[in-house]
């Protein structure tokens, strides 16, 4: 009978096999998406249980904590209200309910246990308390961006060029974190800064003159006709008012804004050329902003049915394009990076809107280091535009953004058309940084409707006003 | 090192864990470390030490392993039940006391426990009986769908499934040992399947008829699970007949089948098992348990969240059918697999003083035993785990629950006896 019972042992060791891996099943291969399953209650409790720690703008004002409530659980307040709701998001602890930093850096305020500290760590006391996360945001800026949209739909970015270092991000209308779910006009919880796209207008032409000069094919001094209109693509094209500028200098098209001569030159530069500036500079690929993936969307150019073009598709219209206009679908955030691109000397920095982690004693557990994100242009073409979107401010369609008190602000307008044709609605926008001899502040403001109003008349004057505030905070 | 002296020092590990498991519950609760921690060890470890000179006295080659084992299941099982629920494991360690009183009584009592052969259709009536007794008006009482348990006055319930289950293995330990040469010799060839004659397999298959329709009229699925895979087991040590097996495995399958579309309760079983995730079947409360069992365990990780960390009112039964999820949640996977190595190795100890036996009887009753045992396991833990529908039916040792306990203790005096006499040395 021996050779049985061995046998039979056997079989038990496979059943008690069975056991262990289908305990690892549930412990380990599906565990996390158990644990964010919407009937598991058990999530949200433990969840609630913990004292996440609080977010906190760069000078240490309180934009999220969290407040007891009965049984040992604790809730999310938002000390500011609705002015930071798109990055720092809410947490409302049931499943999935939750955007944001809150969702973005949930790792560090809710510092989850894991490893054999799970096993001795409770010991050491009941409660469970997060870390603090110090973001990049400017409160006053964050305040003057809010005034200049002055409840107009629209967005303000501004970014320290040299680290990406979110300083404001402000999108209009905006919701109360406390009640993120409450009904509200205008799709306020889409965050325009991320998730807004419009197209470009004049502004994108920064790009088409990286692309131009960093390739080689034209100087800020090349000679290019400006008159009106030009067949582009076969459809003719119109610079405002119909104006002809005859032969003019490239420095001279970007500072007026010319669309014939850019039209051009996109085209002269090619479609190969143009994609791979575009996509230096980020176009095609999602932002990597720490914000929770879904948040966050990449400009991209759509084709007329609405559908998105894969990059250097053959039905795109570069020469439109090259003015920022062809089906480009462009977020602020996106024309924000392009300025910080221009205004560190080529090099883009990775936008981050968290700073640090501090533990609850106070000591800082985690900085956020800058990091290149891309090299899109050498120092020599960076420094030739900055020229040249210096005379947009100084004497061109940007003068309303002029800093004044001699600190030299380069810039770009841009005013983009959009709803059926011979309608007056337009996107106004501007870009650009400052002191343009030391860019600290790169910045891109978009008013997503106007009737009839230009980017240099309706943005320039906000981005003044949230530069300005930026550098005498010291940026 | 003699086999007690290694018995003794196996116990230090339970008394250990008993200790430390009782100081971290204290501490998680009131932040201090109360000296009862220490006085509740000491107690432990005094009852084990009792029973230690008890064996040693009486069963001084018994193998020196079984009882350790038992002792860090058992110590684990009264922290983790305390955990729980103090007064539960108060409760729980007044049957601990009546479980090793027992155990000291099997022991002294059959220190030749092949006389238990004499009796064998008594025990075999009197576990039958037992298994009818909680269907019977005013002592039964139902949980959850099934007939388990019965009523005590004094306010104990009592799930007598847990004695049946030794007294069938004593029964078929002694008529296999009878009827095993005839079923071999006799068997036939029919239809090219090899069948047992009805003549001596007969009688086993009327008790078992019987036990079957006892157990649907008590709709008790897992102590059904665990008798017939015991049957099967133990037909298969005798016989050595694998067609045997094939042919029983069948017949509970088309059971199984019966009862799944034929009683309610086994259904939603059936049901909760197959689609525990599914949205409604949750909220309706037939997948609950499961499903709720299951995101404890995901919640524990490869380390558990801690003693004391889980929430067992979010588990139904987290002290009894649930306790596996319990340990999951707070030791993690590798606190579980340690215990299901602890279990695992407990059957090896059962099955190897099985083949060590020198006589039929024995080595059919400790194999059997082990068996039944390793069964009650696999048909608990399965059920937590979502490899087989879930069925209640305790966790040896430690789950909360008296005739648990008391049978299992039993169960380990057999065990210890059957080893005795297969180690003791031979006169020459």
């Amino acid at each position: 009978m021996n050779s049985q019972i061995v046998k039979l042992f056997g079989f038990f060791v496979v059943l008690f096999a069975l056991l262990i891996i289908w305990t690892t099943r549930w412990t380990v291969i599906d565990a996390s998406a158990l644990n964010a399953n919407p009937l598991n209650s058990r999530t949200v409790i433990l969840q609630a249980r913990i004292k996440r720690g609080r977010i906190l703008a760069d000078n240490g004002a309180v934009l999220a904590k969290s407040v007891p409530k009965p049984g040992r659980q604790w809730s999310r307040a938002y000390p500011q209200g609705p002015l930071y709701a798109q990055s720092v998001g809410y947490w409302t602890g049931e499943n999935g309910n939750a955007a944001g930093l809150e969702v973005s850096d949930n790792k560090y305020l809710s510092v989850t246990q894991t490893g054999l500290n799970s096993v001795f760590g409770p010991l050491g006391g009941n409660q469970t308390v997060g870390n603090d996360v110090y973001t990049t945001l400017d409160p006053k800026a964050q305040q003057v961006a809010q005034q200049g949209l002055a409840g107009r739909g629209g967005s303000v970015v501004a970014l320290d060029p040299r680290t990406g270092a979110v300083l404001a991000m402000y999108s209009n209308p905006t919701y109360n974190p406390s009640h993120p779910n409450a009904p509200c006009n205008n799709s306020c919880q889409v965050d325009r800064a991320t998730q807004g796209r419009y197209p470009p207008g004049s502004t994108f032409k920064v790009v088409t003159t990286t692309a131009a000069i960093n390739s080689g094919k034209f100087t800020p001094n090349s000679v290019i006709n400006g008159d009106s209109p030009k067949l582009i693509s076969g459809v003719p094209l119109q610079n405002d008012y119909n104006q002809s500028f005859g032969p003019i200098t490239f420095t001279k098209a970007l500072t007026d804004s010319v669309n014939t001569v850019y039209a051009q030159v996109a085209q002269d530069v090619g479609r190969p050329t143009m994609t791979d500036y575009m996509k230096r500079f980020g176009f095609y690929s999602t932002p990597p902003l720490d914000l929770p993936s879904g948040e966050v969307f990449r400009s991209v150019v759509v084709g007329p049915h609405g559908k998105e073009l894969a990059p250097a598709s053959p039905n795109e219209d570069i020469g439109r394009i090259g003015i920022g206009q062809g089906g480009l679908d462009v977020t602020p955030l996106q024309m924000a990076m392009v300025a910080s691109a221009v205004a560190n000397g080529g090099k883009l920095m990775t936008p981050h809107l968290t700073d640090r982690v501090v533990n609850q004693t106070g000591q800082t557990i985690q900085t956020i280091q800058p990091t290149v994100y891309s090299n899109v242009m050498t120092p020599a073409t960076a420094s030739q535009i900055t020229q040249m979107m210096r005379d947009v401010v100084d004497e061109g369609t940007g003068t309303p953004a002029q800093l004044g008190s001699g600190i030299p602000f380069a810039g770009k307008t841009g005013t983009a058309s959009i709803g059926p044709t011979g309608s007056n609605e337009t996107v106004p926008w501007f870009i650009g940084f400052a002191p343009a001899n030391n860019p600290k502040v790169a910045v891109a403001v978009m008013i997503e409707k106007s009737n009839g109003g230009f980017g240099g008349q309706v943005a320039a004057p906000i981005a003044k006003n949230v530069v300005q505030t930026l550098l005498s905070e010291g940026k | 090192m003699s086999a007690r002296n290694r018995e003794l020092f196996g116990l230090i590990p339970a008394a250990l864990l008993v200790t430390a498991g009782f100081a971290g519950v204290f501490i998680q609760r009131q932040n201090v470390l109360s000296n009862v921690s220490l006085t509740y060890g000491a107690i432990f470890l005094g009852l084990c030490l009792v029973a230690h000179i008890c064996i040693r006295m009486t069963l001084p080659n018994a193998d020196p392993y079984l009882f350790p084992l038992v002792a860090l299941l058992a110590s684990f099982g009264i922290v983790m039940v305390y955990r729980l629920d103090s007064t539960l494991a108060r409760q729980q360690a007044q049957w601990f006391v009546v479980g090793l009183i027992l155990f000291v009584a099997t022991i002294v009592a059959f220190r030749d426990y092949r006389k238990l052969e004499q009796y064998r259709y008594v025990i075999v009536a009197v576990s039958l009986l037992l298994l009818i007794l909680p269907r019977l008006p005013g002592i039964g009482a139902q949980v959850n769908g099934a007939y388990l348990e019965i009523r005590v006055p004094g306010g104990l319930s009592f799930q007598p499934t847990e004695f049946s289950k030794i007294g069938l293995v004593i029964f078929l330990a002694s008529y296999l040992r009878d009827t095993r040469q005839a079923m071999v010799l006799g068997a036939r060839r029919i239809l090219g399947v090899t069948l047992p004659p009805l003549k001596h397999f007969g009688p086993v298959l009327v008790i078992w008829g019987l036990a079957m329709v006892a157990l649907v009229l008590l709709s008790d699925i897992g102590s059904s699970v665990m008798f017939y895979g015991a049957l099967l087991s133990m037909l298969y040590v005798a016989t050595g007949r694998l067609s045997f097996v094939v042919i029983g495995v069948l017949a509970f399958v088309l059971g199984a089948w019966f009862l799944g579309t034929h009683i309610s309760h086994v259904h939603a079983r059936f049901e909760g098992w197959q689609h525990t995730l599914n949205p409604q079947l949750y909220r309706k409360g037939v997948s609950y348990q499961v499903a709720n069992g299951i995101f404890a365990q995901a919640a524990g990780g490869l380390f558990g969240q801690g003693f004391g960390q889980s929430i067992p009112s979010l588990i139904p039964f987290a002290d009894t059918d649930m306790i596996y999820a319990v340990i999951t949640n707070e030791l993690g996977l590798f606190g579980a697999t340690a215990i299901l190595l602890a279990y695992l190795l407990f059957v090896f100890r059962g099955f190897k003083a099985a083949t060590m036996s020198r006589d039929s009887f024995s080595t059919l009753l400790a194999a059997g035993l082990s068996a039944v045992f390793a069964l009650q396991v696999f048909v608990i833990v399965g059920g937590v785990t979502r490899v087989i529908p879930l069925t209640g039916v305790t966790l040896p040792f430690i789950s909360y629950g008296g005739a648990s306990i008391v049978a299992n203790f039993v169960l380990l005096a057999l065990l210890l006896l059957v080893s005795d006499r297969a180690r003791r040395p031979v006169a020459r």
